[in-house]
């Protein structure tokens, strides 16, 4: 059924077809094998999840030297077994055939991903290259066919994920290798790869939406992975149900797409975007519906919520899932439909906007975080803000490069967290402590055992906060810039929100942006101060633990490492090129233009170029900035006179406030989830389910028809006598009526 | 000559009815029963006087159909009267809702 694929569209064949962009379908395809295989592996193994009480028990009984003794032990669980074999490595059954299958298959992803980047970059084809598979809603006018499109955007997605996805899967094959759910986790993120590729592949706002539910439902198996604990389950739900309020206005974006245009594939609307008058209420509010769902999706002010619960997946799951991929999914979903965005300028500024105050909000609360997973799980908010700001100004290429580059860094800070808590976690698991692993009161002076990662880490940070040459300097940069350069002459300048001119308002913005970038340089080196330096809290026994991790998570790290070094080199700007040549300058700009180059020409038409001298003084002042935010941390924090976690007090005022998230999630408590349990307590299942479904309808009918039955069984009495009278008077009637009609 | 025939067989008739009606000897509204046969038989009779020999055939038919229903009718009221020592169809009333 794939293989019977079909170029469409282009009525000319298009310079893609015949090469190997034909074989895009197995792009997505060998995940799903992957999922297939370790799912399957996983049920062979083991029983369903890590904990099964029947299966821990008899474990002991029959070990014998056979191999199924050893796989019983092998299913029993974390708490579950006997204080003897308390560190004794329950490793799966098929764990050696899931390290080979689970990072197998997105390596050969990369690979095939990797060539048809190649065709493609030689074919530099115009026209997105469209591969039909099926029909897959023929209903009356809405037509929509199961159908994948790669263009130069897809594919700049399709290589962050399966070459960030390779690598993370081969650092999870180090870190989650010893857990008895080790296939089931490859089957999940092997089926998560699967979604976000369709995710990008698709070729209309359906298939789109296909890949979007289902990253989400991975991060929700995944979030809950460890799902004995109810605060992961929980979190899992969270994140899930969050989604659906930002999912609810995707779905009513995309039935206003059909209602108002009549197709949704992506060439259509654009092609027919051009018949919707620009700036009308009608492409706001489809804008806006679509941006609701991207808020949920990619974690923006109001629905950012659940992405910090969502650190209590594994860490691999957090590089990959809730930093690097699927959380950008907006912000690609933004490009995608740049062509409907830069037609309204009140929704580009309302994504700016929120944008921008995510990007500072969540990066005060990263100030006043202990977790360790949790202040990245704020900087990645923060920064995806700042992705929002970029192709909310219509500056699509930066926010895309800012997607990129951020996946490797934060991804790099996600896998080299990760490595750290794998060594605390083995050395408190060691003395049997029940310290907090991720708690950074509880480390300290980690460069001596962790080196590589703590030098890693550092050049993640240095990245992130904005230094030169590192690849955050750049893309950051390059947003602000483009804000800056926008806030005068272009569409959006011109257009007022809320009654404040744009103009003024893209000032503001790029002010909170250089805010949000001071402060991200604090948190970023408090992180590393207290996490890497100073005294070593862990405690005396534990310490002797403390390891550097094995090769095969280092690897990775040092990969993601260079790449967050050189990352830059994808879109180096004309300004710096001019003074210091580095190397080809605004590569991914060029590579770009065919999918976003009219969009975001509409936006910065009439805008004026900002000169040379003052485009360097923003950079210089971006940079001093960030300089300032690491040596503030450096002088203000002292991580010699931290206590430890447990020695702690709580935090007052303002930083108590700020440590409690805003109680931002107490206030949704309040306001919406706890009268959402009393209305479906007392009115929904008390009032109508139980008194008007249940007792009015349900049991009221069948009371109806037993009183019916009732009245009817009266006239059955019998005798045999009435029966006939019955019968002669109603032969009578019948006749009578014959008669006199 | 056709109505007056007509009249005698709708009077055997309704006696027959009226015999069901009114006993509850199920011997008697048995032979009631027998009796609006009859009645009908007569009026087959009659017609083919004036439109031919058919009902005449019918008639046989009726008279073998009849003696079969008499044959297991009665079979049955005596099997009832072995069982409940009464044929009064007051007291068999087993179908009562």
């Amino acid at each position: 059924m794939l293989l019977q694929s079909a170029v469409s569209a282009a009525s000319q064949v298009h310079p893609l077809s015949g090469t190997i962009a034909e074989w895009v379908w197995l792009l997505p395809i060998l995940p799903l094998a992957g999922f297939a295989i370790n799912g399957l592996l996983s049920l062979a193994g083991a029983p369903f999840g890590p904990s099964d009480p029947t299966a821990g028990g008899h474990g002991h009984s029959d070990t014998g030297s056979d191999a199924s003794g050893t796989s019983h032990i092998e299913q029993a669980v974390e708490g579950a077994e006997a204080e003897d074999d308390h560190h004794a490595v329950k490793r799966h059954r098929w764990a050696g055939v899931v390290s080979i299958i689970g990072p197998g298959v997105l390596i050969l992803s990369f690979l095939l991903a990797i060539a048809i980047w190649q065709a493609m970059a030689g074919a530099q084809p115009s026209a997105p290259f469209i591969q039909r598979y099926f029909s897959w809603m023929p209903v009356g006018d809405l037509q929509i066919d199961a159908a994948f499109q790669l263009d130069q955007l897809s594919m700049v997605m399709i290589l962050v994920i399966t070459g960030v996805g390779a690598l993370i899967h081969v650092f999870s094959v180090g870190y989650m290798r010893d857990d008895p759910g080790y296939p089931r986790y490859f089957s999940y993120l092997n089926l998560f790869v699967f979604f976000m590729l369709v995710l990008v592949l698709g070729a209309n706002y359906p298939v789109l939406f296909v890949g979007w539910e289902g990253v989400g439902l991975c991060s929700y198996l995944l979030i809950g992975f460890w799902f004995n604990d109810k605060v992961n389950a929980d979190a899992g739900k969270k994140a899930f149900i969050v989604n659906r309020v930002g999912d609810f206005g995707l779905l009513v974006a995309m039935f206003m797409l059909f209602a108002n245009i009549g197709v949704l594939d992506f060439i259509g609307v654009s092609a027919k975007a051009g018949d919707l008058v620009a700036g009308s209420s009608l492409v706001t509010a489809i804008c806006l519906f679509m941006f609701l769902g991207c808020t949920g999706k990619s974690a923006q002010i109001p629905l950012y919520i659940w992405l910090p619960d969502a650190m209590a997946g594994p860490t691999p799951v957090s590089a990959l899932i809730h930093a690097a991929t699927m959380v950008t999914a907006g912000v690609y979903f933004i490009a995608r439909s740049a062509f409907l965005f830069s037609l309204s300028p009140v929704a580009s500024l309302t994504v700016a906007v929120v944008g921008a105050a995510t990007a500072i909000f969540a990066a005060t609360i990263g100030l006043k975080q202990w977790d360790i997973k949790k202040v990245l799980a704020y900087s990645t908010i923060s920064q995806l803000g700042y992705m929002f700001i970029g192709v909310g100004v219509g500056a699509y290429v930066s926010g895309m490069f800012h997607l990129v580059t951020h996946a490797f860094f934060k991804a790099l800070l996600f896998l080299g967290s990760g490595s750290v808590i794998q060594a605390m976690h083995t050395a408190y698991h060691k003395t049997h402590s029940d310290e907090d692993a991720q708690d950074m009161r509880n480390m300290g002076g980690l460069k001596r055992y962790l080196p590589i990662t703590c030098v890693l880490m550092w050049i993640a940070t240095l990245a992130i906060s904005g230094i030169p040459p590192l690849s955050g300097f750049f893309s950051k940069d390059e947003i602000l810039g483009s804000v800056f350069a926008r806030a005068q002459g272009s569409t959006l300048a011109s257009a007022s929100w809320l009654g404040i001119p744009g103009g003024t308002l893209l000032y503001i913005i790029y002010a909170i942006g250089l805010a949000a970038a001071f402060l991200t340089a604090v948190y970023m080196t408090r992180m590393m101060l207290y996490t890497f330096h100073g005294p070593v809290r862990t405690g005396a026994e534990e310490e002797k633990s403390l390891h550097e991790a094995p090769w095969i998570m280092t690897g990775p790290l040092v990969i993601l490492g260079v790449l967050t070094v050189f990352g830059g080199w994808l879109n180096l700007p004309e300004v710096v090129t001019d003074i210091i040549p580095l190397g080809p300058r605004e590569l991914l700009a060029h590579w770009l233009d065919p999918v976003v180059g009219e969009a975001s020409a509409r936006i910065t038409a009439g805008a004026a170029q900002v000169p040379a001298t003052t485009e360097q003084a923003l950079i210089a002042a971006a940079v001093v900035i960030a300089v300032a935010g690491i040596v503030v941390a450096m002088v203000r924090l002292k991580p010699d006179r931290l206590p430890r976690k447990r020695d702690a007090v709580p935090e007052h005022g303002f930083e108590g406030v700020v440590a409690n998230k805003y109680y931002v999630d107490e206030a949704i408590d309040r306001t919406i989830v706890e009268p959402t349990y009393a209305v479906s307590r007392n009115f929904l299942w008390r009032f109508i389910d139980n008194g008007l479904i249940d007792g009015l309808l349900v049991n009221g009918s069948a009371a109806l028809a037993r009183g019916f039955g009732w009245i009817g069984s009266r006239l059955q009495t019998g005798n045999v006598g009435i029966y006939a009278w019955v019968l002669v008077v109603g032969v009578l009637a019948m006749l009578g009526a014959l008669t006199l009609r | 000559m056709l109505a007056e025939s007509l009249a005698l067989t709708a009077a055997l008739f309704i006696i027959g009815v009226i015999g069901v009606l009114i006993h509850r000897n199920a011997i008697i509204i048995f032979m009631c029963v027998e009796l609006m046969l009859t009645a009908v038989n007569l009026t087959f009779v009659a017609f083919s006087r004036f439109y031919g020999t058919a009902g005449q055939v019918f008639v046989v038919f009726v008279m073998t159909v009849s003696a079969a229903e008499a044959a297991v009718g009665l079979a049955i009221i005596i099997s009832i009267f072995r069982h409940r020592q009464t044929v009064d169809l007051k007291n068999i009333n087993l179908l009562r809702g």
